[in-house]
């Protein structure tokens, strides 16, 4: 039974959630399990995921059962799939399942084979009740629903315990399994793995990882979880600054269910009061505003994403002043200048490509613009490659995956892990307008792209600045030095003709309209910048 | 309809009170199709109500087609005493694209005679910025108006109008009309063309020499008060009587028919009145003065801001004083103007000074300072 449970768990975690941003939520229900069937779609063969998905679970140390499904299909190529498989995890012929989870071929097989190749967990029944938190959701009513991994003994309902983190004590108010519902229960031992409920606040008190414990004994905790870590960011703003409390609204609530995103708030002047959110990864960040959009109806600005990078001090004044020599710096703000830095740092990441080899051509390029260096090149069948990328984080934030998608017609998968921070020659550009720095619109980029990138932010302005009565320079700027410069020239006649009887009331409209209109401008300096400039510059 | 016009007119006076017409301008559509004979009358119905001094002016705008070049001559014997030309263009095709009936021939004709009729009180209607047209093409234009005109010119930028057939061909890109920058430059060179022709510009689009400026269409720019007669016709006055000297801003029915029908039961055709706030006056006036060269006198500000300066308004502004640093506002004696340069870029300056203006009657606080709109709907 508890296999089950733990099946039915992960089972929906590898479906839903096979994405590289959900590594640190598959890792930790990795943890939870003693074994796992890794699924292949023979249909597409193996994807980038799931080599991303078999590492995790290799490295956990857990039996892994390979399972090739959709086999009824025409299209399914059964062979290569096996092939591939074979090649990258070192799986063996008598290993696999081939099954159709549709037509229930060869199920019931797997089921045996679960219980034949997965050993039993490591538990005893006579310790004392000590138990694994690997996720929890929130319930209005009931506050933190904790699905946990009981390693020894057994709790049941109306148990004092405590958590070993915080040693904040709780009484148990409910505990169950997933089957796949929650079905309470009337305990949990050791071994099984299922769901608590016991009066916890707040998301945030239950805390992924932790160690559960009865209050009368304590126990040595479990290694546990480092935290996870955001590592793109990226702004929201309301569309009218009069909806900010009903974004704030769907953001809190959004954020009860998911305790990875970091919240803070953020005020830009042209964009008004807003948050800076900080998610896993992409997908992460692109669920969240989809999900904020959808059930909570929030119509909001996502600004451009961004990375956090890395500095280290060289100057001994700042030193002092952040009590450490390396700083991380999450907005361009932040960036202190090159005479008090040794070096810059930023994020990597390892991206795994799998694709046919025909679009090779096409995908080093892309990585080689992307700043990309190649450390893997492997043929998985006869006319598949996978491909090992370090990628500078910041490349990859934006477009790099619709890129890839568009330049294979779809047939690349991509996945990514964090590696490391490293080196590079980060600066951060800015835009002037008229002279005077727009602190909104300023970023960091790398040097090799600040010209391209500085030429782009500037030229996207000056078609979305309308013309005025003064003439508008933009200008990109790295320190003090003008890398890009557009010049948006002042109107030269601006004045309709005629103005009789009829036509004041219609002139008088139109001019009180734009008086309107400049109320919701920007001025900097002598120039009126709509929001929507801002806007579409910043959005995504 | 020469009695509903006659109705409307002796209606409108009487509700308004006023005990002098210094103008008279029978425009929009052409004026110039009906009898002589009704205007005849509607003046007379004027100095029925009103002291209609003997020189005062008295417009009809007309086209240069051969039938009412014709009628000239009737209409001065029925008081018309200034002509106002809409003769568009000097150049066949253009004439056709702007969907004009008349020729060149026609204009010079009309242009001919009507001098001869109202010797230094013809005006000229041109417009500029059509398909195609160039700097050079409208030099030689203005040149050979410049030959046959009296002394004044109106001067209009096409604006393609919804629902004519050049703004679908605009809109298929069959044709094109100048660029903003090519516009500027056709605007500029008319004006110094006509200058260098003796001509002062004393208003955006209108020319003199000679002391032939339109003393009707200055009233309206000076913020004088004006009585709209006729199907759609606008006009700004304080009514009499009605326990209120506030002035209004009225709208006459648009729809010939109606207008008709309304003025038979009810003596007049008003469908919209709105009762114009210190606030909605003073927008009014700024944009409508700024628009000359002679600008906005304190004087003038005074009669309707309370007391309050032109320079208690916008001697503190930012915007003001950027674009008197710039060169294209100026102010002094007392008299808020734009300078050549500012004149064509008017409208990207009168919002900022609108927020002024509407900055400072907020700060007032008085309840006739609110800016509401009083509609009192349809008039009995």
């Amino acid at each position: 039974m508890f296999l089950q449970a733990a099946w039915v768990k992960v089972g929906w975690e590898w479906v839903a959630m096979g994405h590289v941003d959900f590594n640190y939520e598959v890792s930790r229900s990795l943890a939870a399990c003693q074994g796992v069937l890794l699924l292949v779609d023979a249909n597409q063969g193996v994807q980038a995921q799931t080599v991303a998905n078999f590492y995790l679970a290799f490295e956990a140390e857990l039996a892994i059962i390979p399972v090739i499904n959709k086999i009824d299909l025409k299209q399914a190529d059964v062979e290569s799939t096996e092939e591939q498989m074979r090649r990258l995890f070192d799986f063996k012929n008598e290993d696999f399942f081939k099954i159709s989870a549709k037509l229930g071929i060869n199920c019931s097989e797997i089921l045996d084979a679960v219980i034949q190749r997965i050993p039993p967990p490591n538990s005893d029944h006579s310790k004392p009740w000590k138990a694994l938190l690997f996720d929890s959701t929130y319930n209005h009513f009931r506050g933190a629903v904790t699905n946990v991994a009981v390693i020894d003994g057994k709790v049941q309902q109306g148990d004092k315990i405590s958590s070993a983190h915080s040693n904040k004590s709780y009484e148990v108010q409910e505990v169950g399994i997933m089957s796949p519902d929650q079905q309470s229960t009337q305990e949990l031992h050791a071994g099984q793995v299922g769901y608590l409920i016991a009066g916890m606040k707040s998301i945030q008190e239950a805390r992924i990882g932790d160690t559960l414990h009865l209050s009368a004994s304590p126990v040595e905790p479990l290694p546990g979880f480092k935290p996870a870590k955001p590592m793109v960011f990226g702004g929201i703003f309301p569309m009218d600054q009069s909806e900010y409390r009903d974004l704030k609204v769907a953001v809190d609530r959004l954020t009860l269910n998911d305790s990875s995103v970091t919240v803070a708030k953020d005020s830009s002047a042209a964009l008004g009061l807003g948050f800076r959110l900080g998610f896993l990864g992409l997908l992460h960040m692109e669920v969240f505003n989809q999900r904020l959009e959808q059930e909570y109806n929030a119509t909001a600005i996502a600004t451009t994403p961004s990375v956090p990078c890395k500095a280290r001090l060289s100057s001994e004044k700042l030193i002092k002043q952040y009590r450490t020599d390396e700083i991380t710096i999450y907005s361009p703000a932040e960036f202190p200048e090159k005479k008090d830095v040794a070096e810059y740092l930023e994020p990597i990441v390892m991206g795994t490509i799998i694709t046919p080899d025909v679009h090779l051509n096409k995908i080093f390029s892309l990585c080689e613009t992307k700043r990309g260096e190649q450390v893997d090149f492997t043929y998985i069948d006869t006319s598949r490659v996978l491909l090992k990328y370090k990628l500078p984080l910041n490349e990859i934030v934006v477009d790099f995956y619709d890129l890839l998608k568009s330049i294979t017609s779809g047939y690349a998968s991509f996945d990514y892990e964090d590696h490391s921070y490293e080196p590079a020659e980060l600066v951060k550009l800015d835009i002037l307008l008229n002279g005077q720095v727009i602190n909104e619109l300023s970023t960091i980029v790398h040097k090799d792209k600040a010209y391209s990138v500085g030429k782009s932010l500037a030229s996207k302005l000056k078609n979305v600045i309308p013309r005025q009565l003064y003439e508008v320079i933009i200008q990109a700027a790295l320190g003090g030095k003008v890398i890009a410069r557009e010049t948006i020239k002042a109107y030269k006649k601006n004045v309709l003709a005629k103005c009789y009887g009829g036509d004041i009331s219609r002139k008088m409209k139109l001019l009180k309209r734009q008086a309107e209109g400049k109320k919701r401008m920007k001025k900097i300096g002598n120039v009126d910048i709509p929001k929507d400039a801002f806007i579409s510059v910043l959005k995504r | 309809m020469r009695r509903c016009l006659v109705q409307e007119t002796g209606t409108l006076l009487q509700q308004s009170g006023v005990k002098q017409v210094n103008s008279v301008f029978f425009g929009g559509g052409t004026p110039s199709l009906a009898l002589p004979h009704t205007l005849e009358a509607v003046l007379e119905v004027i100095s029925q109500h009103a002291l209609l001094p003997a020189d005062a002016e008295v417009t009809l705008e007309a086209n240069p087609s051969s039938t009412e070049t014709e009628k000239l001559r009737e209409f001065k014997a029925a008081g018309i005493n200034r002509l106002s030309l809409g003769v568009q263009a000097f150049n066949p095709s253009d004439l056709q694209l702007l969907g004009r009936d008349h020729s060149v021939e026609d204009s010079l004709r009309a242009l001919q005679e009507g001098r001869t009729l109202f010797p230094g009180r013809v005006s000229v209607d041109l417009i500029f910025g059509r398909p195609r047209q160039t700097v050079e093409s409208w030099q030689g234009e203005l040149k050979q108006a410049l030959s046959v005109c009296d002394d004044h010119v109106s001067l209009y930028q096409l604006t393609l109008e919804r629902g004519t057939a050049l703004f679908r061909q605009v809109e298929k890109k069959q044709q094109t009309v100048p660029d903003p920058d090519t516009m500027a430059e056709l605007y500029a060179c008319a004006r110094g063309t006509l200058q260098d022709a003796g001509f002062r510009q004393y208003e955006v689009s209108n020319f003199a020499r000679n002391g032939a400026e339109s003393s009707h269409n200055l009233s309206y720019w000076r913020g004088k008060q004006y009585i709209g007669v006729g199907p759609g016709a606008h006009g700004r006055f304080a009514s009499r009587g009605v326990g209120q000297t506030v002035r209004e801003a009225r709208i006459q029915t648009l729809e010939p028919q109606q207008w008709m029908g309304q003025v038979e039961r009810l003596g007049h055709a008003t469908v919209k009145r709105t009762s114009l706030s210190q606030l909605d006056i003073l927008e009014e006036i700024l944009m409508l003065g700024l628009r000359t060269t002679e600008g906005l006198t304190d004087e003038r500000w005074q009669q309707f801001s309370g007391g309050a300066s032109l320079h208690d308004i916008f001697g503190t502004s930012e915007a003001v004083q950027g674009f008197i640093n710039a060169g294209l506002l100026e102010f002094s004696h007392s008299v808020l103007k734009v300078t050549p340069s500012g004149l064509a870029v008017l409208d990207s300056l009168v919002p900022d000074l609108l927020l002024a203006t509407q900055e400072f009657c907020r700060g007032r606080c008085d309840g006739d300072f609110t800016g509401l709109h009083q509609t009192s709907g349809r008039a009995e």
